[in-house]
């Protein structure tokens, strides 16, 4: 189909894009070494003495965090700084088709650093008999993750040509979804606020959604929610993008 | 080929371009001239589709480009101002990338790499990266570009800015050459390019189109028959307006 192969098209010269700069290198060394460092050393994963790979998931949105805003920065700030965008939306592509490619890229990508981390996976198999079931649901929640983040991440970089602005918007962004449903936080608002409140709001954060994913339940409403802020924020994307030009 | 009628865009409250219309021909070389800041480049925007308009209609080949954009833009190739490129991808890469998102794939693909590398002089460069290329080269890469699925219109704004003298006259004759089988528009600021290469000349001013005629027909409105003088006394200097 034309609209695929375009998508593909678009997708290929992307990821060759993370992998012709030093970008993908530095990100995908950081990305190792700061899951090793806080899973065997902040998690606590020998001197818990169980066999799963919790102290590993555990830090996923605080990674992701700042992880994803970078590697999703530059999506459309950088095609608007070379004046490649003028380029890409002249082609017979929709804007559709080059968000969707572009989305895609990146979130592949994402995909291939978390499977690099396989080695912690074939670790807690040798020491002991994990539940490889849970084990595989939290790889898919921590993908959907990293999903979510990134369309975030590439709404906030069509917004601004500047790759600086786009990071730190989508950080806050996703640190408001954090907090949204972060224990420590809510236990504090349910003092002031009604707790139907508390929890409507918690009910929007990545955190209610990715923890039934660590106790190994791949339930559909969590798929659908980060489904539909994936959704939400492409289309979103495409908004912004038709607004510069519509002027 | 290319319709344009009583186009009007606007950001916000400037009106950069102001109630235009013309058509260009198969077989036409269009030369789009102007001062700085005319509305040269925004008329292309909109002609090729990244701009849509405020008002007005603008169709190519017989599509509409609001409402029917992908055939409209599969006919035409474009240049856009100051030649963008992808930094980290080699001349290859990027010529190869076009011609996929043109729908070239496999053989077909290769020969139209080929034959774009070939008409723009570029085999030197192959396999060196955009943001390693000198100002001519990549200005003539991005020109490849454009021509890579051997478009029946041509959109080039500035396509001579920034080369040297001889790579100009290269493209001067590439585009006259182009221009006997396609419909080109190119906008510049050199008023000899024009006499060069050109069938009909449109001068914008503020928006508005204040001549459209043959470089010879303009030139015979000056009393000395330089088409400087006819430019300078039509339209207004960048200070005047303020």
């Amino acid at each position: 189909m034309n609209a695929w192969a375009n998508i593909k098209a678009i997708m290929k010269r992307e990821l060759g894009g993370y992998f012709t700069s030093p970008v993908a290198y530095v990100f995908l060394i950081i990305f190792l070494l700061l899951t090793g460092f806080f899973t065997f050393t902040v998690g606590n994963f020998f001197e818990r003495g169980e066999a799963s790979l919790v102290s590993f998931f555990t830090w996923h949105p605080w990674l992701y965090l700042f992880l994803v805003p970078a590697a999703g920065m530059r999506l459309w700030s950088e095609e608007r700084r070379l004046g490649t965008l003028e380029l890409l939306l002249t082609m017979p592509v929709t804007t559709w088709q080059a968000i969707v490619g572009k989305f895609l890229a990146s979130w592949l990508f994402l995909i291939i650093a978390l499977a690099l981390t396989f080695p912690v996976w074939i670790t807690v198999n040798w020491l002991g008999s994990p539940d490889n079931g849970v084990i595989l649901a939290g790889y898919v929640g921590s993908a959907l993750l990293a999903g979510a983040y990134l369309a975030i991440s590439c709404m906030t970089s069509a917004m601004t040509r500047n790759q600086v602005i786009s990071f730190i918007v989508s950080v806050m962004i996703c640190l408001f979804l954090i907090l949204a449903g972060f224990t420590p936080v809510t236990d504090l608002l349910v003092r002031w606020a009604s707790p139907v409140f508390v929890q409507t709001i918690a009910a929007f954060s990545v955190m209610t959604h990715f923890e039934s994913f660590q106790r190994g339940v791949i339930d559909l409403r969590d798929v659908a929610f980060f489904a539909s802020v994936i959704g939400f924020a492409l289309f979103a994307t495409g908004v912004i993008i038709r607004g510069h030009r519509a002027g | 080929m290319i319709k344009v009628e009583n186009l009007v865009k606007s950001f916000g409250a400037k009106r950069a371009v102001d109630d235009i219309s013309f058509s260009v021909e198969r077989g036409e070389v269009l030369g789009f001239l102007g001062p700085n800041g005319a509305g040269k480049s925004t008329t292309m925007r909109v002609i090729t589709g990244f701009y849509p308009p405020t008002a007005g209609r603008v169709t190519v080949g017989g599509f509409d480009i609001v409402e029917d954009p992908l055939p409209a833009k599969r006919l035409i190739g474009y240049l856009p101002e100051n030649a963008p490129g992808y930094a980290e991808m080699t001349v290859h890469g990027f010529l190869g990338f076009a011609a996929e998102l043109r729908g070239l794939r496999g053989e077909a693909k290769k020969k139209a790499v080929q034959r774009a590398v070939e008409t723009c002089f570029l085999e030197s460069v192959l396999y060196q990266t955009i943001d390693t290329l000198s100002k001519g080269y990549k200005h003539r890469t991005c020109l490849a570009q454009s021509i890579i699925h051997d478009p029946d219109i041509l959109i080039l704004d500035e396509p001579t800015d920034g080369l040297d003298p001889n790579q100009k006259h290269e493209v001067r004759g590439l585009i006259k050459r182009m221009g006997e089988k396609k419909a080109i528009v190119f906008s510049t600021h050199i008023l000899e390019e024009v006499e060069a290469a050109c069938t009909r000349v449109i001068i914008i001013d503020r928006g508005r189109i204040v001549a459209n005629d043959t470089p010879q027909a303009l030139k015979a409105r000056s009393k000395e028959g330089r088409l400087e003088d006819v430019f300078r006394s039509i339209t207004l200097p960048d200070t005047v307006r303020a």
